[in-house]
């Protein structure tokens, strides 16, 4: 039952979100069709765009033609290669994917460990060095950070490829990049959160049965300290693909991020508006998901709901 | 810690000044494309020879004009939805809830994308794509605080008092609203600051010959390797900025106990 009642809670919000990147293209100013296929087009090219685009019909009947081929999987079809669009992001998803799933990877292995460390070392150096780190990280955005990453370790270093998706670690540069935010974010996370179990009544009581100090943090605080960091975790999966538009311009990665942009550049505002709807649904199941998943493995919510 | 404060000022005082200097972000000078930085131009020059560090001041400018409208537009109009849903509750809360969660279904800076990409590139298109999507955090803010708030001593005292619900939500609500308002305004402008330059940088910003540091940084890429400069001024300059920002955004935080 509270499988059924998360997936109805999130339908008002699924239909908010095809409603609003339907609507999308309608914001164009002047005519859409004019602006997508230039000024030279021809009256016939033009008449067949309106036609497939439905901008003649009333508003809801566009929106229900909408939600009815996607229902069927189809996205429509690129402006000016005339692909199918599923086929587009079928064939663009998974080199997002794989950027997406390192750079977490990469995320958690670096920034949880530090967060730690600076927990259990609070106000002395390890615990300077990492809150600096984190915040100087956070202030780093991917346009910035990658150029950066770009100059130190291809350019000058010549460890790693510069840009594009050939070559031996070329998918290094971009997932650091990506990954660099959400290492900040779950350092402070972590942080936070193990000090605070660290002040709970059964920290101390498991000191006070004379436990080892190691297992006084591995067994019982750890434990309790990750779930919010975990829910993080699940929170932050959808801004990497957000990130990645950026992320993947500066390197030329061709995921579904880089397909917006170029997309955008062509005047493709149907792969646009496939592109931003993905990313949105991607996002809000992995949040529902990750809601889900928490509830299950903190005991104390599970008892009370 | 008194550096974040000198690095804002600093930049205020050098976007503010920018237009009276008499720099020229603008003129060209086809001999020093790509120059190193030197006596004359102490940042150097950049792909179509023009003084970098007068580029960055005009960019300074155009930055903080971005996150100033967007947050008084936005501040003050989810500010007010945020207020009355949260007072009166019912449909009216229901409602803004809805939508709200709607535009938080779109990770990060993505709306925004989406919003100027359709719009069309440009000043004026790129202040409305991000007022579309920021007023979100006030409304969503404020409503919480004003759902506690409506059942304080004082509002219920006011409310038997007869006062009107105008000077209910301006006079004895938004006064206890300032401080978390003040420090999401704080975190909103760095976040404004760094979509400003997102969207530049994906060309939906700002637009030729006009200087901003997101179309700066997009045109360093380019030369990183003959000149590694351009890049590192630019990006050098918007980390100091939106890190001042952030720090002061933590102290008021710290300092009046808002929770985030």
């Amino acid at each position: 039952m509270p499988l059924l009642k998360r997936v109805a809670g999130i339908i008002p919000t699924v239909f908010g979100v095809l409603l609003l990147t339907f609507l999308l293209v309608h914001l164009v100013p002047g005519d859409p069709v004019e602006v997508m296929l230039g000024e030279s087009a021809s009256g016939a090219d033009r008449m067949a765009l309106r036609a497939e685009l439905g901008l003649d019909r009333p508003l809801p009947v566009q929106f229900s033609h909408y939600l009815g081929r996607l229902a069927q999987g189809d996205f429509g079809h690129s402006i000016h290669t005339h692909a199918p669009i599923a086929g587009l992001l079928a064939e663009r998803l998974p080199a997002t994917a794989r950027l997406a799933v390192l750079s977490l990877l990469m995320a958690v292995s670096i920034g949880v460990p530090l967060g730690i460390v600076a927990a259990l070392r609070r106000a002395r150096w390890p615990d300077r060095l990492a809150t600096l780190t984190a915040l100087t990280l956070s202030a780093m955005p991917h346009f910035w950070l990658g150029p950066l990453l770009m100059l130190v370790f291809a350019l000058w270093l010549g460890w790693l490829p510069v840009s594009g998706m050939e070559g031996q670690g070329a998918i290094l540069l971009p997932a650091m990049t990506l990954a660099c935010g959400l290492t900040a974010i779950l350092t402070r996370m972590t942080r936070a959160s193990l000090l605070e179990v660290l002040n709970e009544d059964f920290v101390r009581t498991a000191r006070a049965k004379g436990l080892p100090e190691r297992s006084v943090i591995l067994r019982h605080a750890l434990r309790a300290a990750l779930l919010p960091v975990v829910t993080v975790i699940g929170l932050q999966l959808g801004s990497l693909l957000a990130g990645a538009v950026i992320t993947e311009t500066v390197f030329g990665w061709d995921g579904i991020g880089r397909l917006l942009v170029e997309s955008i550049e062509k005047r493709d505002y149907p792969v646009t508006q496939a592109c931003v709807l993905v990313i949105a649904l991607v996002y809000v199941m992995v949040n529902q998901l990750t809601d889900a998943v928490y509830s299950r493995i903190d005991p104390r919510i599970r008892l009370t709901t | 810690m008194r550096l974040p404060h000198v690095i804002l000022l600093c930049w205020l005082s050098a976007a503010l000044a920018a237009p009276f200097l008499g720099l020229a972000p603008n003129r060209i000078e086809l001999g020093e494309i790509l120059s190193p930085p030197g006596v004359h131009a102490w940042l150097g020059h950049d792909d179509l020879g023009r003084d970098i560090l007068a580029r960055l001041l005009a960019g300074a400018g155009v930055s903080l004009t971005v996150a100033a409208v967007v947050t008084a537009v936005t501040m003050t109009v989810g500010t007010a939805l945020g207020l009355l849903a949260g007072y009166f509750g019912g449909w009216s809360d229901r409602l803004l809830m809805r939508v709200t969660d709607v535009f938080l279904a779109f990770p990060g800076i993505l709306l925004a994308i989406a919003f100027a990409a359709v719009l069309g590139p440009g000043l004026d298109n790129l202040i409305m794509a991000l007022c579309l999507t920021s007023w979100v955090g006030y409304a969503r803010l404020t409503r919480a605080q004003a759902l506690s708030l409506r059942d304080r001593q004082h509002v219920l005292a006011a409310q038997s008092l007869g006062a009107s619900t105008m000077r209910i939500l301006l006079r004895h609500m938004l006064p206890l609203l300032a401080a978390p308002l003040l420090v999401e305004v704080t975190f909103s402008v760095a976040g404004l600051v760094i979509a400003e330059a997102s969207l530049s940088f994906l060309g939906l910003g700002i637009q030729a010959p006009e200087a901003s540091w997101g179309s700066m940084l997009r045109d360093g890429v380019r030369y990183l390797l003959v000149a590694p400069h351009y890049v590192l001024a630019v990006g050098l300059s918007l980390m100091s900025l939106v890190l001042a920002v952030n720090v002061l955004g933590d102290q008021l935080r710290d300092r009046w106990d808002v929770r985030k």
